[in-house]
Order: C-alpha cells, then structure tokens, then sequence
C-alpha cells in the first residue's frame, strides 16, 4: 500500500473513533458540559489532561527547539512539567474542594468582586485564543503535508471533528476522546524514537539511548553530536551558552504558567473527590513525561541524523558534501512544502550545512570555498520528517501525522471548552442573567462552544502576524495574573477584594507592558520601544520571561494592599477554611 | 469544636511543611541541579556529559514524579490521620 492511501486509512479511522465516541459521551446537564459530571477517574483524567495540555507544540515543535539549541533549551522540558508539581500541592485539589465549573468563578467568588471575575476571564479569553490558534494551523499543516489537501480544507475538517465531540458532548465528550487521542499521539510519537534510538545505539529505551554510545564508533551519542557539529561551526550541544538569570526566570515563567492555565485547572474538575485531583496531578505528569523524556532524545539524534545525512566525508573536503542531486527523499517531500530550503550559494552542487554566524569558522569556510550555510531548516519539520530520515516503514510515517493531528486537536478542544463556558457561565450566567435555567444555560454553552469554534477556524485561516509571539503573551498572563490569584485566594486568608483586583492588574500590566516594549505595541512590527536582543533587555531577561516577575510584582502588590485595607468578611474566611480540607467535597458537585 | 479547630490548624500546619519540604527539592533539582549548580556537577560524568545536563533534560522530571505521588500519599494519610477525609 503506497504511503498516501496507508496515511489516509490511519488517519480516517482516527477520526471515526472520535466521533465514535462523540455520538457515545453526549452531555446531558450544565454539570457533564462543564465537569463531565464528575465522575472521571484519576487515572482517565490524567490521561485526559496529558492530551490536553500536549499541544501541538510539545509534539511537532519541543524536539526541534532542542535539537538546534541544545542544552539552553531545556527550560521548556523543565518548565512544561515542573508546573505539575505546583498544581498538585497548590491548586488542583482545593479547587476540586470549591466544587464550582469555571476559574474565573473561584475568583470571583473568593474575592467578592465582579471586577476580580472579569478580569479573570479577560485573561481567560486572551490566553486561550492566543493559544487555539497555533493548534489550528499546527492542523493546517500536517494536512498539507500528509494528505495532500490544501491547508483549508484540512482546517475545515479538523473544525468540523472538534465540533462534533466538544458541542454534543462538552466536557464529558472532550475527556474520552482526549484519551483516544493521547493514546495515538504518545504511539506515534515513541515508535519513531524507539527505532532511531535502536539504530543509533542499539538501546531501546531513547531516554537511555540519549546517554548511551553510538553504535558506529562506540564513543558515547552526546559527545559524538558535540564533535559533527563543533567541526562545522556550532556552539557545543551540551555547553551552556544563554544567561543564568533568564534561564531559571523563564523556565519558573514556564512552571507557573503551566499551572495557571485554565484548560489544565478544568480538567481536575473532573474527579469525583479531592483525593483524586491530587493523584491524577501525579498520572498526568507520567503521561506527559512519556512524550517528555523521550523529545530531548529525539532532538538529539535527529541533529546528528541530519549533519550526518548531509556532511558524508570530512569537513572541508571537496567530497565531503552531499551532492543537492543525492538528496533523499524526504529531503524533496519537504522542500516542497517550503520549510526545507536549499540555496547553492558557492555553486558547487553540493550541501553546505554550517554556522555561518560564527567568526571562529569564517576563516575555515573561507579556506573551504564555502560562501555561506546553504541550507535552511525549519526546526518545525524534525518531528515529523524524523521517520523518513531514519527511513523508518510507511505505517510509522502514516501514525505520526496521525499523532500531530490527535496533539492538536485535543489540545483546541480543551481551550475551546474554557473560552466556551467562561462565556456561557461567566458571563452570561454570572454577570448578564443569573436566573438563566439549566436548560438554557446549556444551550448557552453549546451556542458559545460553537462560536468559539468558528472563531478559532477564521483565526487558523488567517493568522495574525504575530501567532508566533502569542504563547508569550498566553504563559505571561497565566504566570503574572491568574496563578498568584489562585494560589494567594487558597493560602492567604487576609487577600481582599481590593489587594486581589491591585495585585492581578499590576501583574497584568506590568507583563504586557514589557513583551509589548520590546515585541511592538499589540505586536505591531515596528511599534516597539526598544530592539528584542538580549543586550537591550532588562538585566538580560527576555519577554518570554517576565511572567514570574510580574507574578512576584502580583504577590507583593496584593499583600501590600490587603494588609492596609479592611479584612475580608467572616462568610469568605469560612470560605477558604472550608475549601482547605477535603471533607465534604461531594456535596459541592450538586450545584 | 474547639477542638475540631485546633485540630484542623494541626491539619493545615502539617500540609504546609510538607508542600513546603516539597518544593524545596522540586527547586533543588530543576533550578538548582539543572541549572545554576550545574557547574558544581560537573565532575560527575555520565554517557559524554555531566550530571547537570542529565537532570536538566531527564533528572528533574523524575524527580516531580516522586514528589507528586509523594504528595499524594502522604496528604491522603493526613486526610485520614485528622478526620477531615472525604466519607
């Protein structure tokens, strides 16, 4: 079977079992739409919540960010699970205990303001649509690629799935295919990791392959890769070459944003008791580290993949490069789709693959007769293309795009649930007609679900310009504003109203304000005060970063002021003592 | 109801050190081993680089692994040790 037919064959019957299950979990109440009624267990919602929170960034993009990186670029693996453990011990069971639908809610209620809640789900809105919109082009692209239809009709189609399990089935019907789909997303993306890794070292666990010898010359992988490229021109993989200061501060940005963004949160209301949301905190984490701690291994091995697909022979040696006629297949399959980019600029016919921005090799390249780095690769691809590199059989090349569409998918579903009920039960419910009937409410969220849906598809088909810049922008205000809100509403009895509404704005602003500086006003290209190089940075912290700085800003502000201001009444002292001990917590899901 | 109260501050008290205990390993192991105390590591080699590098990329995860399970039996244990349990 040729591989077009096999990829649609996998991918199609994908499909049908989420929409099997669609026509299966259909909801019936406002509590299944919002909570999948609670009763999902730890161990489904762990899995639920790893499909979840996997985007597809984890799956398509993470390896690459290492591979051409390296070491410096272990704050996301560091920072994508370590949020975790702080949702665990901070968050996850305590809101389980407050038993409401929405975190916008516990944040209004908590803090006795309707401005708190709004605000809260501003940063909701913000957060969760900045980030939908890199999951429906991330579906865009692996159509295009994989299935051979245009990147809109592939959207249209991954719309059309989305709707038909989140609308019908809310919550409960996003948790069972979110196990489908981390099911097929961890397949696709461990099967290729494991061959390469068996390949290369002869190991089949790659997180062991990651530190074992390569089988070729028994010298151990990392310092193998450490060597090809160091010849060529590379800072070493393993070196440490970035700012302390921003790597610790961007890798807590990344913790704390994990843990207070509020598709992640939603999903612990889903276990029937308290108990369970601290439990299915930890299986998530093992399901994420699955996917985790195999993508350095992934990276590291598809960098040297790649320089020994191109440098055949000796470094500088007239033959030591492989001819453009040569290239592989893979090599066409994704030039065509432009992410792959070769430009013969010495116009000898062959490859030059280097770094061309270090002066140490300028020298050596000169000596070479090499004009510049001909080739350019979008780390996007390295996921993707790795099973063609490694020539891995057609079904796993079918499976892994597959698993892309299964990462992204689920991941939009979650973030569309809680735009959609922050709008259904936030705002309609709580600020526009608290009267609202079971019935219509419901309507009301399906109705939001369904705009939600068409708006994320029109923001897919035309991505702002500065898509890209957004998941800053989403982790910012997630670090700097609903985190430190949460956290504070749980643990620190004396919070006000009016500490918690000074805290969460000066972290907003103050976040906003230094990604803007730096990336343009609204990320308008040329709009911004000052260049985005780390020389111009403050104390050489980036913009990616800035969110637990401004967390600590939120800390600071909102215990200032609460302690300068009247005490929060009795009933809301009770509130938080009550939301502190698990007993009880099944009371709370009549609602 | 007095002592109920004492009892649930006890509760509270027993958590925090251990949310507390907690993360003081969780920020040992990813900005301290991972990151900062890296080059403290570094005499200690495994497969081509050092140990810092190893829990950067794969230590560090192990680690929040065992603390979140940790967490869980512990505080379940705590749950029950002070009655405050779900029935």
């Amino acid at each position: 079977m040729d591989l077009q037919t096999l990829t649609y064959l996998v991918v199609g019957s994908t499909f049908a079992l989420y929409i099997g299950i669609a026509i299966w979990a259909r909801a019936g109440t406002t509590g299944e739409f919002y909570a999948a009624g609670r009763g999902v267990h730890p161990v489904t919602n762990g899995m639920a919540t790893a499909a979840d929170w996997m985007s597809a960034a984890s799956f398509i993009s993470m390896a690459g960010l290492i591979a051409f990186v390296g070491y410096d670029n272990s704050t996301f693996l560091m920072g994508w699970t370590g949020g975790y453990v702080l949702l665990a011990m901070l968050l996850a069971p305590y809101l389980r205990k407050f038993g409401k639908f929405t975190v916008p809610e516990f944040i209004g209620d908590r803090f006795y303001s309707p401005t708190a809640r709004l605000v809260a789900v501003i940063c909701l809105i913000v957060a969760s649509l900045t980030y939908v919109i890199g999951q429906m082009t991330g579906v865009g692209v692996a159509f295009s690629r994989f299935l051979n239809v245009s990147s809109e009709i592939g959207l249209f189609v991954g719309a059309a799935i989305v709707f038909a399990y989140a609308v019908l089935g809310g919550m409960k019907g996003i948790t069972y295919t979110q196990v489908a789909q981390y099911c097929v997303l961890i397949l696709a993306y461990t099967i290729p990791a494991i061959f390469i890794s068996l390949q290369l070292t002869g190991n089949a666990f790659p997180q062991v392959g990651l530190f074992s010898n390569t089988l070729a010359d028994g010298v151990p992988l990392l310092t193998k890769l450490n060597e090809v490229i160091g010849e060529l021109g590379f800072a070493s993989y393993t070196g440490h070459h970035s700012n302390t200061l921003n790597m610790v501060l961007f890798t807590l940005s990344l913790m704390i944003g994990t843990a207070g963004l509020p598709h992640v949160i939603i999903r612990f209301f889903t276990v029937p008791r308290v108990a369970d949301a601290r439990w299915s905190a930890g299986w998530a984490l093992v399901f994420i580290a699955l996917l985790y701690t195999v993508a350095p291994a992934v990276g590291a091995m598809a960098r040297l993949n790649l320089v020994d697909t191109i440098q055949i022979g000796q470094v500088g040696a007239p033959d030591g490069n492989l001819a453009y006629d040569d290239r592989p297949d893979w090599f066409r399959n994704w030039e065509t789709t432009g992410l792959l980019k070769f430009e013969d600029k010495n116009g000898d016919g062959r490859i030059q693959y280097y770094n061309d921005a270090s002066q140490g090799f300028a020298a050596k390249a000169e000596e070479f007769g090499w004009k510049g780095n001909e080739l350019d690769v979008n780390r996007d691809i390295l996921v993707l293309a790795n099973p063609e590199i490694a020539q891995l059989p057609n079904w796993v090349i079918a499976l892994v795009a597959a698993g892309g569409l299964a990462a992204a998918l689920s991941t939009a579903a979650g973030l569309l649930l809680a735009i959609s009920s922050a709008v259904s039960h936030d705002l309609i419910k709580g600020a526009y007609n608290p009267n609202i009937s079971e019935k219509s409410e419901l309507l009301a969220a399906r109705i939001a679900m369904a705009a939600s849906i068409v708006v994320a598809t029109y923001l897919g088909l035309n991505p702002p310009g500065f898509a890209a810049q957004t998941v800053a922008l989403a982790f910012g205000l997630a670090a700097a504003s609903i985190f430190p809100a949460l956290m504070m509403g749980i643990f620190v009895k004396r919070i006000n109203n009016k500490g918690a509404v000074a805290g969460m704005l000066t972290g907003l602003i103050f976040t906003i304000v230094y990604i803007f500086w730096y990336k343009g006003w609204l990320f308008i290209p040329g709009t911004n005060f000052a260049p985005d190089t780390p020389d111009a940075w403050v104390f050489g912290i980036s913009p990616l970063s800035i969110g637990s700085v401004g967390a600590l800003l939120n800390f600071g502000v909102a215990y200032f002021v609460s302690n300068a201001t009247e005490e929060p009444p009795q009933e809301i002292q009770d509130l938080v003592e009550s939301i502190r001990i698990p007993r009880g917590a099944g009371a709370a899901t009549g609602h | 109801m007095d002592n109920d109260k004492e009892s649930g501050v006890a509760y509270w008290k027993a958590n925090l050190s251990l949310v507390k205990w907690s993360l003081v390993i969780w920020a040992i192991v990813s900005f301290g081993f991972g990151i900062v105390l890296r080059p403290l590591l570094s005499g200690i080699k495994i497969g081509g680089t050092d140990l810092g590098f190893w829990f950067a990329q794969q230590g560090s995860i192990y680690v929040f692994l065992i603390l979140i399970f940790f967490y869980a039996w512990r505080m379940n244990a705590l749950d029950k040790k002070f009655g405050v349990d779900e029935e």
